[in-house]
């Protein structure tokens, strides 16, 4: 009955991100509003708490519309490989260990981190597929970002996440995060760290590398065609697609579930959940103070600065744990 | 230092990656900052004194209406936003204490401007800007006010104007007198005589 156990937990896993994402959204817009000395939204239930679900009210009923010039089999079908590239990626993620070799998660794969990397990286065809099939300028202009920044910043993220691999000498995510029981590889791997961090933002196109979607200049980037639940979809993946390299940023440099400090009579769960809402926050905190780059800046920061960086950041990772071990 | 940037690419560089930090911590105190947003329909703002909102006529003391329907303030208007059409008082309806009064006054909220300019012109002090501004509505016609919602009614007293409003004007006035005859878009047109001006006109108006 091994095959039931998945479902209940998939099931289960795809509830808690749909709402995590509903209300990461309104986190966000808190948060956001917040740090432009504006309430944010507080209307709908007490603090605003209800919004999502008016939200996606909203989002159901809006019309769906597929434009003359679109192609419409693959317009239809991008929003859905954003969003089941984004979702593939909790089948692996491990949350918590309550007991050495009970691991909480639906699979535990040795290659994790490949397989998130692979999963991730299906998500440009969904980004530049809508894109190009919305058959208009800008959502094509968007798509063409988002396909050059997407794989030039992938680059960059998985040098600067090999440096982890060979210091804990394992690419199952379970693995990494006990080879960190005794100190978090955030210290170790700093400039790893701050490499994966950049190039996540870009990786999930958000702000200040929001090229992709560039309101200012693009109305609404790849997504300007969409609209109602499809458009849902696009809106879905990107949070979630947030709240994944948030959790991987958690599992490969802050320990995962490891309680910091010996503070063991906190749940390991709690500290995952803790330290990925961390990052969302920081996501959420660059969005309200960073401009957006310059499109040739970016691809000139990924290429000459982040990719060189964490080269040499492998290296140096390599050669040190070649001359220790 | 040019404008605090120190000189040198290698200091430049790092000067400038210190700024994106120091951004991070402006941005992370102004959470906690006091929020300048009024919570508009439960909160309302106090208006300076002497707010400019929704005209009213008012009358004097024996209940009679101030207007003597002399058509100042629909010349000085600036926005020709303003009808007015005078009848003779008659011993038997006395409206006014002058001889004529106003049998039509109407103001088409749309056009008005809401410079003041009406309030100026009258001699009798009849028409007054409040500082009541929530009149919105879906319908073009329920905007132009006749004197069933512009009339101060008889039992609500005379009507304040500005000049004698001690301490400001307090944060909420009340609703709108109730919209009675120009409510309904048909009504609104008809039931006026701008409305009538509107109607022939609006095959050129959107809705």
């Amino acid at each position: 009955m091994s095959w039931l156990l998945v479902l209940i937990k998939s099931a289960l896993l795809l509830f808690v991100v749909i709402t995590t994402f509903a209300y990461a959204m309104l986190f966000e817009r808190k948060i956001m509003g917040w740090m432009q000395l504006r309430p944010g939204p507080n209307r709908v239930g007490p603090w605003g708490l209800l919004q999502p679900a008016a939200d996606a009210v909203k989002m159901l009923f809006k019309e769906d519309l597929t434009p003359s010039t679109a192609d419409p089999l693959i317009y239809k079908l991008a929003p859905f490989i954003s969003l089941v590239s984004a979702f593939g990626a909790y089948a692996i993620i491990p949350w918590s260990e309550p007991r050495p070799g009970d691991i909480w998660s639906i699979g535990n794969v040795n290659a994790g981190i490949l397989f998130i990397f692979a999963l991730t990286a299906i998500g440009v065809y969904g980004v530049s597929l809508g894109g190009w099939a919305s058959g208009s300028k800008y959502p094509l202009l968007g798509s063409v970002r988002a396909t050059a920044q997407m794989i030039s910043y992938e680059l960059a993220m998985t040098m600067s996440v090999i440096g982890v691999l060979i210091v804990a000498g394992t690419t199952s995510l379970a693995g990494i995060v006990h080879a960190q029981q005794r100190i978090w590889f955030v210290i170790p791997q700093l400039i790893g760290f701050a490499i994966y961090f950049v190039t996540a933002v870009a990786e999930t196109n958000r702000a200040p590398f929001d090229l992709v979607e560039a309101d200012a200049e693009l109305v609404a980037g790849f997504h300007t065609e969409y609209s109602g639940l499809r458009f849902g979809l696009f809106f879905i993946a990107e949070y979630v697609n947030m709240l994944t390299v948030s959790c991987v940023a958690t599992l490969l440099f802050f320990g995962g579930w490891n309680a910091p400090f010996g503070w063991t009579f906190i749940p390991g769960i709690v500290w995952f959940i803790l330290k990925v809402l961390f990052f969302i926050f920081c996501y959420i905190w660059l969005r309200a103070t960073m401009p957006r780059f310059r499109y040739d800046r970016l691809m000139a920061f990924g290429w000459k600065v982040l990719l060189p960086v964490a080269t040499l950041n492998l290296i140096a990772t390599a050669v040190v744990v070649a001359v220790k071990g | 230092m040019k404008n605090g940037v120190p000189r040198g690419r290698m200091r430049k560089h790092l000067y400038n990656v210190g700024a994106l930090f120091r951004g991070l911590a402006t941005v992370f105190g102004f959470m906690f900052m006091r929020k300048p947003t009024i919570g508009y329909p439960s909160v309302k703002k106090q208006h300076a004194p002497r707010f400019h909102g929704l005209h009213e006529l008012r009358r004097y003391g024996d209940g009679k209406e101030r207007c003597i329907g002399c058509e100042l303030c629909a010349i000085a208007c600036p926005a020709n936003a303003i009808t007015v059409i005078g009848a003779e008082n008659t011993p038997s309806d006395r409206r006014s204490p002058g001889e004529r009064y106003a049998a039509r006054y109407e103001i088409d909220e749309l056009r008005c401007i809401f410079c003041g300019m009406c309030e100026e012109a009258c001699p009798t002090d009849a028409i007054v800007l409040t500082p009541r501004f929530e009149m919105s509505d879906y319908r073009r016609g329920s905007f132009i006010y006749a004197k069933d919602r512009l009339l101060v009614p008889p039992e609500a007293g005379v009507g304040t104007p500005p000049d004698e409003r001690p301490g400001g004007i307090p944060a909420d006035l009340g609703e709108v007198a109730e919209i009675k005859s120009t409510t309904d878009i048909d009504k609104g047109y008809s039931a006026t005589y701008r409305g009538q001006i509107l109607k022939t006109q609006r095959r050129g108006l959107a809705g």
